[in-house]
């Protein structure tokens, strides 16, 4: 995707299924035992920091606000992404895959971070922090666009930081939230029980109800 | 990596003559056990479509055996949530290394880590190859042909899939008349009338994807309930993985199952030939004696322990005299086309492709490219859906929370496409070692031109009828699935590294037995392909125990 001009603001989102709480099944037979302890443990446990160093935290914290923006929320109901990040990374997680050529996980989040901050002084004379939020915005997007100084990146390719870390692992944190789940609609957990009705415009009276439809999404045809 | 689920990843369970009964919470079935200094007939290394296939079947026949699985032996029944990161636990997460000019994604994309292998996770779709590509060099001019009859496979196939009550349609529509499924076909969700719906339109034929859920009861097993999240394990044991299936019947026949249990490496002895795998379990490497040894890692580490195996009689890695261990992986070309239908889908519900074309498998005609691709209707879980979107559109901000918002309403077509074998396409051990020292393995592949004229033919045709059913806003994305080949069978020792039966042209007790026998990659999901030639090979290898001719 090109990078939007950032004059244009983008309007915020807005959830199609206001009314659904997909904790709201907790006591129902859509939960089993393991989904209810996973569910809990991911609630009540956010990891605490330790991995990256205080600053280096609070910028990632600044990176995810932009590629996942949730302004509606108070600070005590937004999705932490960025503490599950750094837990991976504290527990030097694999995922099954290392890139021929490419540095592991934890020197390419370095280096990523790293390289986000540089890329700001460089463009702003300033830090990622101390930038606006269409500034913030349209770096990242000019990073997915190639337009990043290599030089920023310590030999990382920015793009594949970008798109293959930092995007993929926010939205698989992020969408294994039920807050997240409640956002999009999607039924949640599904056992024992599991659906009935299964054909288009139908649905079952344990699912999400679309009170009205999704935005348009800028740039698809 | 342990959870709060279970400590199935802590501590052994097939141990003091029980193991696991997957049918029942906290139960147990009994098991037979082997002492370590005594040679069984057959040690076999994974639990998946080829080795628990071949365990039971061995063991049925009398045969001592001893089958070994890296991953943890589970009870779907209290073990499995409704959670994708919970449910990471069953791919094969270790790291290993990806390159090439395409290099594959691997872990949770093709990579199981369980008792009953992939299978755990994979997403049923029960096909079977076109007649024509076991003869692929000679019927239709590129690949190799495969050292079986199709007339032979597809006996096989019939009883792999009553072995696994595939639910299925009355009439298939592609290739010679089958036998009906042993289970009436499931009702097709609102993600499969899509396609049913473009491909009318189309004129192009279609049908219900033969699926390895139950659509009825099956001894402790309920029907399937549409929970959807067949891809990251059945909670209710309605699919029917090896797990439930071939793993329990090995155990009933008396076999033994070591979960937990890495082989590192197959011991040969003075004469050349195997004498057992030393593997390790319970924090410390031990030795199992065997008369024979089969090996059913798939396709990477497969290649992975013939080659750190080798030994002073067989420097390049055992079965390796035509130096084609690990050579020729395939995989499928898995891209997709997306779109945003007007009406609510909610693909999250039922298997999610319970929709299936072949028409570029059996249609010859029109085609710019060797090899066939089906594709199928979609259902991804909102993390994979999400990760596929990101990584191949890039979108983020407030517009990736909106593109999100219309997952009740996106509907998709997959397809699984038919990648030529090459031998620069190949799995080797690094210098790097993992946790265990044993050599991390590392993947080469590159698509060639035939492959990617078949993604461009696939996208173009995928995209016309998603349009025709009404989708909008459509998208491409590009990824891979399966893995296929590495240890080609053959009748020439030459260009092949083991014969029909499995077994290795260079030491006779030693076979492999797993989708990385696969001359070519066929353009349907390979599952069905492995369980019927393992039972192929089981009859096989019975008959030849029977006539004296095995070690």
């Amino acid at each position: 995707m090109a990078p939007a001009d950032p004059a244009i603001r983008t309007t915020p989102f807005e959830t199609p299924y206001p009314d659904y709480d997909v904790l709201g099944k907790w006591d129902s037979v859509s939960f089993n035992d393991a989904t209810r302890r996973v569910v809990a443990d991911r609630l009540q446990n956010v990891p605490e920091r330790r991995f990256f160093d205080e600053p280096t935290f609070a910028l990632l914290r600044a990176v995810i606000d932009v590629v996942l923006p949730q302004p509606e929320r108070a600070e005590r109901d937004r999705i932490p992404v960025e503490a599950w990040i750094d837990a991976m990374l504290y527990e030097n997680r694999s995922d099954g895959t290392r890139y021929a050529g490419a540095p592991g996980k934890r020197a390419a989040w370095t280096a990523g971070l790293a390289g986000i901050e540089h890329e700001a002084h460089r463009r702003h004379e300033k830090g990622f922090r101390a930038l606006s939020a269409d500034e913030r915005h349209f770096l990242l997007a000019c990073i997915d666009a190639g337009e990043a100084d290599p030089a920023a990146f310590d030999g990382i390719d920015a793009k594949s930081f970008f798109r293959g870390h930092l995007l993929k692992e926010s939205v698989k944190i992020y969408y294994a939230h039920p807050f997240a789940w409640n956002e999009i609609g999607f039924g949640g957990p599904a056992a024992p029980r599991g659906y009935l009705r299964l054909g288009p415009d139908d649905r079952d009276p344990w699912e999400a109800r679309e009170a009205k439809m999704p935005q348009k999404i800028r740039g698809l045809p | 990596m342990s959870t709060v689920v279970s400590d199935a990843q802590e501590r052994i369970r097939a141990t003091g003559g029980r193991a696991p009964n997957v049918f029942r919470r906290g139960e147990w079935v009994p098991m037979k056990q082997y002492p370590e200094n005594e040679a069984v007939d057959f040690v076999i290394v994974g639990t998946g479509c080829g080795g628990s296939v071949l365990a039971a079947q061995l063991a049925e026949a009398g045969h001592s055996v001893v089958a070994f699985d890296a991953g943890a032996f589970y009870r779907p029944l209290e073990d499995f949530a409704s959670d994708e990161r919970e449910q990471e636990k069953l791919y094969w997460l270790d790291e290993r290394i990806s390159g090439g000019d395409h290099p594959i994604e691997l872990g949770s994309n093709n990579s199981g880590k369980a008792v009953g292998g992939s299978t755990v996770h994979f997403q049923m779709v029960a096909l079977r190859f076109r007649p024509e590509w076991f003869t692929s060099r000679t019927s239709l001019g590129y690949g190799h042909d495969w050292p079986v009859d199709w007339r032979e496979m597809w006996s096989y196939y019939a009883k792999a899939e009553d072995a696994m009550k595939i639910a299925g349609p009355i009439r298939y529509p592609w290739g010679p008349k089958r036998g009906r499924y042993p289970y009436r076909e499931h009702e097709l969700s609102a993600s499969a009338l899509v396609l049913a719906k473009g491909a009318e339109a189309m004129g192009v034929k279609w049908c219900g994807t033969p699926t390895a859920s139950l659509s009825a009861p099956r001894g402790e097993a309920h029907p399937c309930v549409y929970r959807g999240f067949c891809k990251i394990g059945c909670a209710t044991n309605a699919k029917q993985s090896m797990l439930v299936t071939f793993v329990s019947k090995a155990l009933k026949h008396g076999a033994e199952i070591r979960d937990l249990a890495m082989v590192g490496r197959i011991e040969v002895g003075p004469d050349g030939r195997a004498t057992g795998v030393h593997y390790h379990r319970e924090g410390e490497w031990r030795f199992q004696k065997a008369r024979n040894v089969v090996v059913s890692g798939y396709s990477i580490e497969t290649p992975r322990l013939l080659l750190n195996s080798a030994c002073p009689a067989h420097p390049d890695g055992l079965a390796n005299s035509s130096g084609l261990v690990g050579k020729n992986l395939m995989v499928h070309v898995n891209d997709a086309v997306w779109g945003i239908m007007e009406e609510e889908i909610r693909w999250y519900k039922g298997p999610p492709s319970l929709a299936v074309c072949e028409h570029w498998n059996y249609e010859d005609e029109g085609k710019d490219f060797d090899g066939g691709y089906a594709f199928m209707s979609q259902g991804p879980l909102p993390t994979d859906f999400a990760t596929s979107l990101v990584s191949n559109e890039g979108v983020f901000g407030h517009e990736l929370r909106k593109w999100m918002s219309h997952y009740n309403h996106m509907a998709g077509l997959k397809m699984v496409g038919e990648t030529m074998p090459q031998e620069t396409n190949r799995v080797e051990l690094s210098d790097e070692t993992d946790a265990l020292g044993l050599p991390i393995p590392k993947v080469s592949f590159s698509y060639c031109e035939n492959d990617r004229k078949m993604a461009k033919h696939a996208e173009r045709f995928q995209g016309e009828m998603l349009r025709a059913a009404g989708a909008k806003s459509l998208y491409h994305t590009s990824s891979t699935a399966h893995l296929m080949g590495g240890c080609r069978m053959g009748d020439d020792p030459a260009s092949s590294v083991v014969d029909a039966a499995g077994r290795s042209f260079d030491i006779d007790n030693l076979f492999v037995c797993d989708g990385s026998l696969f001359p070519t990659a066929g353009g349907v999901n390979p599952s069905m392909t492995i369980v019927a030639n393992s039972l192929r090979i089981a009859d096989r290898i019975i008959a030849m125990a029977r006539r004296g001719d095995l070690h």
